[in-house]
């Protein structure tokens, strides 16, 4: 199922000013897997998202996608090699409406798969169908989240990361999410990179998995793996499982 | 039991202590505010020396107004308004039920006659009566016609909002027509030149600017520059070199947008309130340089005979010449034609720029502004190249700008600095924000309420009948504008028209089209 490496970070430092927020991360995705990274609040899991996507920018390691160095590269060039994200706090365009929505996420085609792409995405997202013509901002934080991931999914992304797509989300929604992100990665190939606070639906969903703890990825292994290892259990599940 | 309900239901229904209590306030905070604004004034006595003139009847009458309002509001409106809390949506001015009170068919029919009879009469009436009096029977005369016109509105309001884009350009291209019927060619200069032209030279400024600061989100206090450099361009260049408006409208719009990228460049990095600044700052540069560079642009004594426009080089509007409109046509001479032609050609001006806005909204471009307005972060990691996004929204917004300003400048036949001043742009940006960011419809309106609101105070010469011959009512625009600009803030925080409309829809209407052809789904 698992291919060549998609996507290789190495060695990435990371800074907000003077403060270091990613100690030298090595961390890689292949093609077909999902990979999550879980961690507490802090840890550096959605600054190396937002590294990943050139802002901030990484002062040392190497990131590449597909054989590309991307490390310098501007974020919409990044986004144009088909990295797709849903970033944290979801940020889709609150004044459009769902559709319109969609139609910026396919904006790298120039919306040349648009409609049947719109499709794929409803079927996946029935909801989202039935908001078609209601402006984002309308929407509830788990259709929010829907659409963030649609958006996404709309520019025919070869990887996509999602930032917590669990946030704030009520158990039911998550499942919701979790079963559409894993029906894409069983149909479609989807590679997706995760990063997760819900370790326990994360590691379950994941191929793979990385903890990460103070800007250091300090364990990886599969999913099963890191769901069985005590410590991960004592930091991570215990109490937390739902 | 009963009796304590409707006791408490009473105090509460009789709202006249809370309404008295509130006008002692009133009176109170606008005698404080306005002791030293009116009560006292500061003036020259016959020996030149500074002396403190005491107003204290007119404080006394200010402030009584200020009570009387804070009273009837409170007493009064507040409950009303209150009574009829679900406000009609059509019409966004009223509850339904107040407007149907106030617009009925017999008041209708009474403002009709005493117009048309005012009308019909003005000329014998004016002979007749003193000119007081003929100044309140004028005031009469334009209430009805208000009344008849807000009537009219109101009782086919669905239509004319279903209709409302086509309606509006059927009335602004026979608009001209209507003047020149109503009040001759001489008569309708004043009614094309000062309120048609000048309106829509602000509607251009404005929709110009709204790609900027509506579609873009891109704060720009400095518009007017785009402004100054298309009029300059003109005069310059058509004064000059005796180039045609036809080669240098383009022209001109070419070297706003370059201007707007330079412009564009530096501030890339900038959002919001720094943005501002920074606009603000190079609207002055221009300004600025337009003054000092004497060399070229003769200072601040300006530009004059700049070349008209004439009719693609076919008949011209300048008397002298030999294809002069009036001995083309063997017609009478008249100023009227050429500001007539100016009114068609800034109506096309102003339509080309809605139509460019409303087809770059369905495009990625302009759906890349809205995009870039709503969230710069999420536009970028959708791929969306920010730069030259926000690049070409400054160089097509100013290239409107300098389209707008050659258009000045042949109107005008002079342009100076003093043109092209930040209070300029202030009001363009006003009537930006009070008609609704991103919405033509609603930035028409307000160009219309401000201009045509703040030139009609011209022809308020009655007033000075009621104030006496010293009331300049033109020296209140500004006033009267902030007014209305801290009212319609309040009564609509998003501006008139402050919903977006949206630009995409599912493709049912194209499968409908798609099923008369061979692929159709249908």
């Amino acid at each position: 199922m698992t291919g060549k490496t998609l996507l290789q970070v190495e060695g990435v430092e990371t800074y907000y000013g003077n403060i270091r927020a990613l100690n030298g991360v090595n961390v890689s995705v292949k093609e077909g897997e999902i990979v999550a990274l879980i961690g507490a609040n802090g840890a550096g899991k959605s600054t190396l998202m937002m590294t990943i996507f050139g802002s901030p920018r990484a002062r040392a390691g190497k990131i590449t996608f597909a054989g590309t160095d991307i490390t310098e590269m501007p974020t919409h060039e990044i986004a144009r090699l088909r990295i797709a994200q849903s970033p944290e706090g979801r940020r889709i365009f609150p004044r459009m409406t769902v559709l319109e929505n969609l139609q910026m996420g396919a904006s790298l085609d120039n919306l040349k798969h648009y409609d049947e792409d719109a499709e794929k995405v409803f079927t996946l997202f029935p909801r989202l169908k039935e908001r078609i013509s209601q402006r984002g901002g309308t929407l509830s934080g788990g259709e929010q989240q829907m659409l963030s991931i649609a958006r996404a999914l709309m520019a025919r992304p070869k990887l996509l990361l999602l930032d917590e797509p669990s946030l704030g989300l009520a158990p039911l929604i998550v499942k919701q999410i979790f079963d559409a992100i894993r029906v894409l990665n069983k149909t479609q190939g989807l590679t997706v990179f995760l990063v997760e606070q819900n370790a326990f639906g994360a590691l379950k969903l994941a191929t793979r998995g990385y903890v990460m703890v103070n800007g250091n990825v300090t364990m990886s292994g599969t999913g099963k793996e890191l769901l069985a290892n005590p410590e991960v259990r004592a930091a991570y599940l215990e109490g937390g499982r739902h | 039991m009963v009796q304590t309900v409707s006791t408490s239901r009473e105090e509460v229904a009789n709202p006249f202590p809370q309404a008295i209590r509130e006008a002692l306030y009133a009176g109170a905070i606008s005698f404080g505010l306005f002791v030293l604004f009116i009560g006292l004034k500061s003036d020259q006595n016959i020996r030149n020396e500074l002396i403190l003139v005491q107003r204290w009847g007119l404080l006394a009458i200010v402030v009584a107004l200020v009570m009387i309002g804070r009273f009837v509001a409170v007493a009064y409106i507040r409950p009303f308004v209150a009574n009829q809390k679900i406000a009609n949506i059509a019409t966004g001015l009223f509850p339904d039920s107040a407007a149907t009170r106030f617009f009925r068919l017999p008041y209708f029919i009474a403002a009709v006659v005493i117009a048309a009879v005012l009308l019909f009469f003005s000329g014998t009436l004016a002979g007749a009566l003193s000119p007081q009096s003929a100044a309140y029977v004028g005031l009469l005369r334009g209430v009805a016609i208000i009344y008849a016109l807000a009537s009219v509105l109101f009782y086919f309001r669905s239509f004319i909002l279903a209709h409302f884009s086509l309606l509006s350009v059927i009335l602004l291209v026979l608009y001209p027509v209507a003047m020149v019927l109503m009040f001759g060619f001489q008569g309708s200069l004043k009614w094309v030149d000062n309120f048609g032209i000048q309106i829509l030279i602000y509607v251009m400024l404005a929709w110009g600017l709204n790609i900027v600061v509506g579609l873009a989100g891109l704060l720009d206090l400095g518009y007017v520059a785009f402004y100054a450099v298309g009029a300059y361009s003109y005069a310059l260049l058509g004064t000059h070199f005796g180039w045609s408006f036809w080669i240098l409208l383009p022209a001109a719009g070419l070297m706003a947008a370059f201007w707007g990228v330079i412009l564009g460049f530096p501030v890339l990095r900038l959002r919001g309130d720094y943005l501002a600044i920074v606009t603000l700052a190079f609207g002055e540069i221009i300004r600025l340089v337009l003054i000092n560079w004497r060399e070229v642009t003769n200072g601040s004594a300006g530009i004059s005979g700049i070349p008209k426009v004439s009719f693609f080089g076919l008949f011209s509007f300048n008397v002298s010449d030999p294809n002069y409109i009036a001995k083309v046509f063997n017609i009478a001479q008249s100023g009227a034609y050429y500001k007539i032609f100016l009114y068609y050609l800034i109506l096309a001006l102003a339509l080309l720029t809605a139509f460019v806005t409303i087809r770059l909204r369905r495009m990625p471009v302009g759906r890349a502004w809205e995009a870039l307005r709503e969230d710069e972060i999420a536009c970028r990691s959708l791929g969306i190249n920010t730069t030259t996004t926000k690049l070409t929204a400054f160089a097509t917004g100013a290239m409107f700008g300098g389209f707008a300003g050659s258009f000045f400048a042949a109107r005008q036949g002079f342009v100076s600095p003093e043109s092209f001043v930040f209070l300029e742009s202030a009001i363009i940006l006003a009537i930006v924000v009070l008609g609704g960011m991103g919405s033509l419809t609603g930035i028409a309106i307000a160009a219309l309420v401000m201009i045509g609101g703040t030139e009609i105070l011209r022809e308020m010469q009655f007033l000075k009948a009621i104030f006496g011959d010293s009331f300049t009512p033109e020296l209140y625009r500004m006033l009267l504008f902030g007014c209305a600009m801290v009212i319609v803030m309040l009564w609509k925080p998003r501006g008139f028209v402050g919903s977006r409309e949206p630009t995409a829809f599912l493709h049912e209407r194209k499968s409908v089209s798609a099923s008369f052809t061979k692929e159709g789904h249908g």
